[in-house]
């Protein structure tokens, strides 16, 4: 699948990448954050690097910013190695955790600070800083210190400090982490609709996979100092390339077994004598372990035997009442539990199951994924 | 930027600091002699390499000998750290109830009973010494309040005593008590009393078994900081305490402004730091746990 | 909120007491006519008079006044420096000698300290006097000081340094222009304290002091010794207005910053 705006650089062979990480590791000690990691981002891409904490996705962005060296390979940002160039000596600007918004200086005077060190003439800086106060919409907070303004704001604050100067790449470091729900996701758009005005590319770390799916372009996901998988939030969540990506996005059920015949799907045995189809997720040779990989969406509820593919029966353990939604359990007499959700269409006292009902659970057999172990 | 933040001051600790500590280290095993200065060998860098043998050779441990042979030495240590300890015990029974009752006091009364502890520290430490001589005085002002009030009928003999030493150690230092204690006491969630109480136990039962073990650290550290400076002290034995007063830090004085003995008094900055030592050390492991915790 | 008890209240009572009624006798006494000091004998400012007009007493104030200002200036710089070196560095070579140094002459007895320091500036020749009292009290006071400013340190966010950077200063325009007007508090504090201590300062001054200077406490010092004196008394009591003086300011100063936190605090919550 293409993205809406038909924008996929990453599939075009002529296309220059603005970033290229070449075999890139970093040790700190005997531990390995950065672990031999070779990627290549390109001009206007929101990109997300997610994963746990301590998977080294602030390690790589700092290593990007300048404030790490790698220990081995080599950093090249628009088309300069950037080996050896201090922080301050890289058109690459970074928003902090923390926002770092400097405490004895007003919101105006934060923002101007980057420009006063590029010795911008007075009348462009301020003409620059109106500007940014428009974009991030704190044009009446100039004279505020950041210590007077709200958490929302201050987050604006730190945004429009770090675009003031025009990077060629803006570094996020997990941007929204101190903002409720609420006001996370409504930020999410706003950082997209910024990123999309100034056209500069952002690389966001972030553990929250639902802002990494929201707002990137591509996303990396990434573990021990490895990345697992490239690729745009869509086949992030319906390809992914090992159970270790599907489990950490988004919710699954992990059916194993062994590979049975190899065709247009895959047959997995996963009990004596019974088994399931579903689509290769890569290579895999017949009699090898593997995993079904299903996403409970993807998954009927049913008290009268369906006709798809892959149908199981089995008893409800738990109903999980979400509102929208609900989660049904069910306890398969083979051991493993499915998970299946269901839109609320109807009213609750409508429910069509309740607990230790007998059911069947059903998928097409392309609903699944097959994945090597 | 910071190598050169590191490499200024350290270089100023090491010339004014660490070198001076060799020259007493120097000092401490060479002979007195009467001429400036008033010690022997000194080194001679013109002599070459036999100066340096004949240098070393000069040097002994005599006046560590000297320092063991004369009782005078030894039980100055000794009632060093014997004032110093007892100083510390006092200062904590007098200080103790005052950080119990300032974390008790509401949070109106709190930093104005914060601010009469730490006043005293940033006033002259050699006025609040000198205050009490008028006050310990044969004619002085408690001589003359007890007199009055009929308690005794003859003056006192207070000052020139180690009682007096007693009362300036622990009127000088006591803000080093009150502060970490109380530090400690405040950072104590009230409702853990109710919970005792709750639990059981009797109001004095309650503070022995929560109060007290959580104000140790506070006791531990406020008694380090009034020992360790109290057992080198000076100024409060040489104007309350009189001659009949042993006290290490005086004795060093004297050997080194009257007697000009300058390897004597080196050996006996030696021995007094090698005595502290011991404290120094636990006091900075214990701090190092606290910080920690 | 909470009740003191009986026994909290005599606590207080008693131990403030003892910690101010020596203060309060003196400078009260140093109002008095009489030359005996402890024998009331009608109001009198005679005793200042004299202390104004002691040429040696203004003489050893101006040295004092000196020595502190340009050791606690001097103490103020290599404190910071030494405490940002200790904070912000990992591991470098001597880094224990180095912590050690900082932190050995606090509680260093003062005898010891003033006696290698003298045995010192005779070793190199170096004449006694104004300048040898300023390097001695800088070297202790520069390690109160670092004990002062690394104690801001510790909850100073590292990332507004890095943002500095990031925005294109070099790491002194980062020092300058962020971190030390961040910590200026702090390091007020470390002046202040250090100018304070040089002021008090007996022990080591008389070591490093030569016959060309004496400071006030050396004064007070030999004078004391003699036993107590109306005009010593007045002295005193001048120089306790003046600290008095100074720590109401500082905290009157500070409390109004407090209060001027919690109306951003309000502030920021309805922005």
């Amino acid at each position: 699948m293409v993205n809406e705006l038909g924008f996929a650089p990453w599939d075009d062979p002529g296309a220059a990448p603005l970033i290229r990480i070449e075999r890139v590791s970093k040790r700190f000690g005997d531990f390995a954050a950065i672990d031999d990691l070779t990627l290549d981002i390109y001009p206007r891409e929101f990109f997300a690097l997610l994963g746990p904490s301590g998977c080294g996705k602030t390690t790589l962005m700092r290593m990007l910013a300048g404030f790490e060296a790698p220990s081995a390979g080599g950093l090249v940002i628009d088309g300069q190695d950037m080996a050896g160039v201090a922080p301050n000596k890289r058109a690459v600007n970074m928003m902090f955790q923390s926002y770092a918004l400097f405490p004895h200086l007003s919101v105006w005077d934060n923002i101007a600070f980057g420009l006063k060190r590029d010795r911008m003439a007075k009348p462009a800086i301020a003409d620059r800083v109106d500007e940014m106060l428009k974009l991030v919409q704190l044009d009446g907070f100039a004279r505020r210190k950041p210590h007077q303004i709200s958490g929302g704001q201050r987050q604006r604050v730190a945004l429009a400090r770090s675009l003031a100067k025009a990077p060629k790449l803006l570094l996020l470091d997990e941007p929204l982490g101190a903002l409720d729900k609420k006001l996370r996701e409504e930020t999410q758009f706003e950082l997209m609709e910024i990123q999309e005005q100034t056209g500069t590319t952002f690389v966001i770390v972030t553990h929250d996979q639902e802002e990494a799916m929201t707002v990137a372009s591509r996303v990396a996901v990434m573990e021990a100092g490895r990345l697992v998988q490239v690729d745009t939030p869509d086949r992030i969540y319906e390809q992914p390339n090992s159970v270790y990506v599907a489990d950490f996005i988004g919710d699954v059920n992990l059916i194993e077994g062994r590979v049975g015949a190899l065709g247009d799907t895959v047959r997995l045995d996963w009990a004596e004598g019974r088994s399931l189809t579903g689509q290769a997720g890569g290579a895999l040779t017949p009699g090898a372990a593997a995993t079904l990989v299903i996403r409970p969406e993807k998954i009927a509820i049913a008290r009268d035997e369906p006709t798809e593919a892959n149908r199981v029966r089995g008893k409800i353990l738990d109903i999980g009442y979400l509102g929208n939604l609900s989660t049904y359990h069910v306890a398969l007499p083979e051991g493993p539990v499915v998970k299946c959700s269901v839109t609320n269409r109807s009213r609750l006292s409508r429910r069509d199951f309740t607990w230790d009902d007998e059911v069947w659970v059903s998928w097409s057999d392309t609903a699944g994924l097959v994945l090597g172990a | 930027m910071l190598r050169v933040f590191t490499a200024i001051p350290y270089a100023w600790l090491f010339v004014l600091f660490l070198v001076p500590f060799g020259i007493v280290l120097k000092i401490s095993v060479s002979d007195y002699a009467v001429s400036i200065p008033p010690y022997t060998p000194t080194f001679d860098l013109a002599a070459g390499w036999d100066g340096v043998v004949a240098f070393v050779a000069a040097l002994d441990f005599e006046n560590f000998v000297f320092l063991t042979e004369d009782d005078l030495y030894w039980k100055a240590y000794l009632s060093s750290v014997q004032i110093a300890a007892v100083s510390t015990g006092l200062a904590l029974v007098a200080g103790f109830p005052i950080a119990y009752a300032m974390s008790r006091a509401s949070d109106v009364w709190r930093p104005a009973l914060m601010m009469l502890v730490i006043l005293p520290f940033w006033t002259s430490f050699l006025i609040r010494v000198y205050a009490w001589i008028g006050i310990l005085a044969n004619e002085g002002f408690l001589n003359q309040f007890l007199i009055w009030s009929g308690v005794i009928s003859e003056p006192l003999q207070l000052l020139n005593t180690p009682v007096a030493v007693y009362i300036g150690i622990v009127y000088t230092y006591l803000p080093f008590m009150i502060l970490p204690v109380y530090a400690s006491l405040d950072r104590m969630d009230p409702a853990l009393l109710e919970a005792a109480e709750d639990l059981g136990c009797s109001r004095l039962s309650a503070f022995w078994h929560v109060t007290w073990p959580l104000a140790r650290p506070g006791v531990v550290a406020g008694s380090f900081l009034v020992f360790i400076p109290a057992v080198g002290e000076f100024v409060i034995p040489s104007l309350l305490g009189g001659s009949g007063t042993l006290m290490i830090g005086k004795v060093l004085w004297e050997e080194f402004f009257s007697n000009r003995d300058w390897p004597v008094a080196s050996a006996v900055a030696i021995i007094l730091l090698l005595i502290l030592i011991v404290p120094i050390v636990l006091f900075q492991r214990h701090q190092a746990r606290e910080r920690a915790a | 909120m909470r009740g003191l008890s009986v026994f909290n209240i005599v606590s207080l009572t008693l131990g403030f007491a003892f910690l101010y009624i020596p203060m309060v006798i003196l400078v009260v006494y140093s109002f008095n006519e009489s030359k005996l000091v402890t024998v009331w004998a009608g109001f009198s400012t005679k005793w200042y008079g004299e202390v104004i007009r002691n040429e040696a007493f203004l003489d050893a104030a101006w040295v004092t006044v000196r020595v502190a200002f340009f050791s606690a200036t001097l103490a103020t710089v290599l404190g910071t420096m030494a405490a940002l070196a200790m904070m912000r560095r990992g591991a470098f070579v001597g880094r224990t000698l180095f912590s050690g140094m900082i932190y050995a002459p606090l509680v260093m007895p003062e005898v010891i300290t003033g006696l290698s320091l003298l045995l010192l500036f005779i070793a190199i020749g170096l004449d006694r006097g104004v300048v040898t009292i300023i390097l001695a009290h800088t070297t202790f006071a520069m390690c109160y000081v670092s004990v002062v400013v690394s104690s801001r340190l510790v909850s100073f966010d590292q990332s507004l340094e890095e943002a500095a950077l990031d925005l294109g200063c070099t790491p002194f325009q980062a020092f300058w222009s962020v971190t030390l007007p961040i910590i200026a508090p702090a390091v007020i504090a470390g002046w202040l304290l250090a100018f304070t201590l040089s002021l008090d300062d007996l022990v080591i001054a008389s070591f490093t002091a030569g016959p060309s200077a004496t400071t006030l406490p050396i004064k007070i010092f030999s004078s004391v010794r003699l036993g107590v004196s109306p005009e010593i008394n007045a002295l005193s009591t001048i120089i306790i207005a003046i600290v008095t003086v100074g720590v109401l300011v500082a905290s009157v100063v500070s409390k109004r910053q407090i209060a001027a936190a919690r109306r951003d605090e309000v502030l920021a919550a309805r922005a």
